[in-house]
Formats: structure tokens, C-alpha cells, sequence
């Protein structure tokens, strides 16, 4: 077992126990599994579909309902006169084929693992935030915070993104048609994000770690976001992604820039008054 | 990093940059979390497995590589928030993209079996039957 160094944490108390019993041992066949599919997930088959008209229903009563759809086995749901409500498609995780007819409001389709979502209008803040995996497809625009926090998964938007678009991002591909606003890729510590078209000011701000491709211009690189070196396989991965969702950048892909962290933020505590400032 | 991957992050200590080297420690991952995958190490599981799941790549897997706990091969598993080690019957091969797959491999075994850690866990506490 690991035993914790002795620092300043530990001048002030804390931390005087060692890292004991945090290790299970879990038995199961890596030759012999054949489940594909989460252990409590429902059997959903997505020939079978269903139609839910959301005009007079509640977001509760939406994701009730979706809910209810899939535990009779139903994996394609289509939702009709979604009426751009918030909090809708959230919580699913479930192997699912689901699609809205028009817009949603902010915080749609959180919180997934697992479906592949077409959303045939625009979304607000937050679509996919907390996003495990899955694709999430959207046809028009969507706000700020567009994949806060997603820690996998695809997340398409075919239009222009607002600031802030995967802020926290922790894993995942976050592809975007259009234009990103300011402070994309704040906090980024892994994963990539894609971008077609142009990206605002402060690109990457204070990034730990993943990648960020730039089709257009940026305007200004935020700390600790440096340029990196396009790769053949970097090449190949973005053809093949781009070509999955129909999406083209207008230079193409062997112009685009890519981006990563300059790791100067890591360890910062260990740094120097005069390193920190040369950092920032 | 990613042009060189074969064998980089397999047998070198990771001290690259001046700063690595004054503070004797690698900054970072142990493996490249930026290393896209070429999906031609594909293994037949895991095309049974987007397959499954109606997707053309490897969607959130690609964020999944192996890893080393205590100098022991091993893959993270963020339902968990800890490391699933590799059986040593497993024959790693010298290459960090097919090592990757092995372990998108396990760690989808892992977490779809009974015996994984999250199934006690929605038996104690879901809300719905539905975990």
C-alpha cells in the first residue's frame, strides 16, 4: 500500500492514515464474456419504434415516457413538438436510437451513456453535459457550455457553438460544423474537440491535457494552449471522423491546427513565485 | 508524441523535458492520453461491440488505454474510479495501439459482467429499476 509523504497537508493534521482497502478483488471470464450491453439495461430492439407527442407534456413526463418505451423493448423513439424544453433526454443509459423533431432548451440530453441522439434543430446551454458515451447529432446552433464536462462519446453540432464549449472536458469528441466562442477548451484535461470553422479568444485556456483542431482562425490562445504537430494518424483520425458525420472544413484537413496543452500548469504548486509568473 | 508511439511510452521513463528531469518526475499520463486509435488493430470483440451499439468507431472507447498501476499493465475504469489489472496470461504486444485494444477489450468484459462493482451498487440504491 501506498503510504502518503509527509508535506505541508500533514503539518496541519491531516492525512495521518495510510491508503488501506482500497483494493477489490472482482472475479469475472475475460475469455468467455459474451454480454454486450450494461448489466441492468433493458433489451431494447431498435427495429421496433415508437412516437411520443410532447406538446403537452412535461420534461418529467418526456423522460418518464422514454423511460417506459424502452422497458417494453423499444429502442427507436422519436419525440414530436419537443418545444425547445430543458432537461430532456437526460439520465438514459441505454443502447437507444432517439431523435427530436425540432429544438431543444439547455441542458438536453445530459447525463447519457450509451444512445445515439439526432436533435433536428438547435440547443441551448449545456447540451450533453456530463456525456459518457454515445453520439448526440444536432442540426442547427447550440449555446454555451455546449459538452460541459463530457467524458466521452461523440457530440456533433453541424452549426456554430457559443463560449465556453467543452469546458471541463474530461474525455470524448466534441465536433463542431461552424464557428466555437470564447474560452473553448477551458480547463480541458482530455479528449478532442474539433473545430471546422473559426475559434474566439483565450482557445484552451488553463488545459491540462487533450487536443483541439482548429480549421479556421483563433483569435488569441489562452494559457498554457500551444500549438502542436499534425500527424499522419492525426490526419486519418479527423478524415475518417469528419466523414462519419458529413462534416467538410473549409481548407480541409491536412490545414487544419491543432493545439494541446503546454503542461506548464501541471505541478504547478511545486513551482516557483517567479516560475508561476512566467506560467501565467 | 503521437507519431512515435510505438515503444515510447513502453519502455522509456517519460524524463523528456527539462523541466521533467529538474523535478525527477514524468508530467503527465505514463501512456499518451492524445494517441488517436487506428482502428485497424481492431479485435473482432470490439467490432461485435460498436456493432451492438450502432456506432462506426469506437466512440467512447477512444479515450481508453492501457495504463500501468504499480508497474502492472492495467486499464482505468472511470465507473469505478480505479484500475482494472491485466490477467499475465495476456501476451502484450510490443505496439501501444494493439495494447490499447486489449484493454478497450477488458474493460468492456469487466464492465458488462455481474461480478463488476456497479451492479451491488444498483441493487443497494437505484432509484429505479432502471440503474
Amino acid at each position: 500500500m501506498a503510504t502518503l509523504n509527509k508535506d505541508k497537508s500533514h503539518e496541519m493534521g491531516l492525512h495521518e492514515e495510510q491508503l488501506k482497502g482500497r483494493t477489490q478483488q472482482r472475479f469475472f471470464s475475460a475469455d468467455e464474456s459474451e454480454n454486450l450491453t450494461y448489466f441492468h439495461s433493458f433489451d431494447v430492439d431498435t427495429s421496433k419504434s415508437a412516437t411520443i407527442d410532447a406538446l403537452e407534456m412535461t420534461p418529467r413526463e418526456i423522460n418518464g415516457e422514454i423511460r417506459t418505451l424502452m422497458e417494453k423493448g423499444i429502442g427507436d423513439i422519436t419525440v414530436d413538438n419537443p418545444m425547445s424544453r430543458h432537461g430532456v433526454g437526460v439520465g438514459i443509459l441505454n443502447r437507444l436510437n432517439l431523435t427530436f423533431s425540432d429544438s431543444l432548451g439547455y441542458f438536453g440530453c445530459g447525463l447519457i451513456d450509451g444512445p445515439n441522439v439526432h436533435i433536428k434543430g438547435r440547443v441551448g446551454w449545456s447540451c450533453a453535459e456530463n456525456m459518457m458515451a454515445g453520439t448526440v447529432v444536432i442540426e442547427g446552433n447550440a449555446g454555451s457550455t455546449f459538452g460541459a464536462a463530457i467524458r466521452g462519446g461523440d457530440l456533433v453540432c453541424r452549426g456554430s457553438v457559443g463560449a465556453r464549449t467543452g469546458i471541463d472536458q474530461k474525455g470524448g469528441t466534441i465536433l463542431v460544423g461552424g464557428n466555437t466562442g470564447a474560452f473553448s477548451g477551458f480547463m480541458m484535461q482530455r479528449g478532442r474537440m474539433i473545430v471546422c470553422g473559426d475559434a474566439g479568444m483565450n482557445l484552451g485556456d488553463s488545459m491540462y491535457d487533450g487536443t483541439i483542431y482548429i480549421g479556421g482562425e483563433v483569435e488569441e490562445l489562452g494559457v498554457d494552449c500551444v500549438p502542436g504537430e499534425m500527424t499522419e494518424l492525426d490526419i486519418r483520425y479527423l478524415t475518417s471522423k469528419l466523414d462519419l458525420y458529413g462534416i467538410k472544413t473549409p481548407k480541409g484537413v491536412e490545414k487544419m491546427q491543432k493545439f494541446v496543452s503546454g503542461k506548464q500548469l501541471w505541478n504547478y504548486d511545486n513551482l516557483e513565485p517567479h516560475e508561476k509568473k512566467i506560467v501565467l | 508524441m503521437s507519431n512515435n508511439e510505438e515503444g515510447y511510452f513502453i519502455d522509456s521513463d517519460g524524463l523528456d523535458t527539462v523541466r521533467e528531469q529538474e523535478i525527477g518526475q514524468h508530467i503527465g499520463y505514463r501512456y499518451d492520453v492524445n494517441l488517436v486509435p487506428d482502428l485497424k488493430y481492431i479485435t473482432p470483440f470490439l467490432q461485435k461491440y460498436i456493432d451492438k451499439m450502432g456506432w462506426k468507431d469506437l466512440n467512447w472507447l477512444e479515450d481508453v488505454h492501457m495504463g500501468y498501476e504499480e508497474d502492472r499493465a492495467a486499464v482505468f475504469d472511470r465507473n469505478i474510479n480505479g484500475w482494472v489489472t491485466i490477467p499475465d496470461t495476456i501476451d502484450l504486444p510490443n505496439n501501444q495501439q494493439e495494447r490499447d485494444m486489449i484493454a478497450r477489450e477488458l474493460l468492456i468484459k469487466f464492465q458488462m459482467s455481474e461480478g463488476h462493482p456497479i451492479v451491488d451498487l444498483n441493487n443497494a440504491y437505484s432509484k429505479f429499476k432502471y440503474w
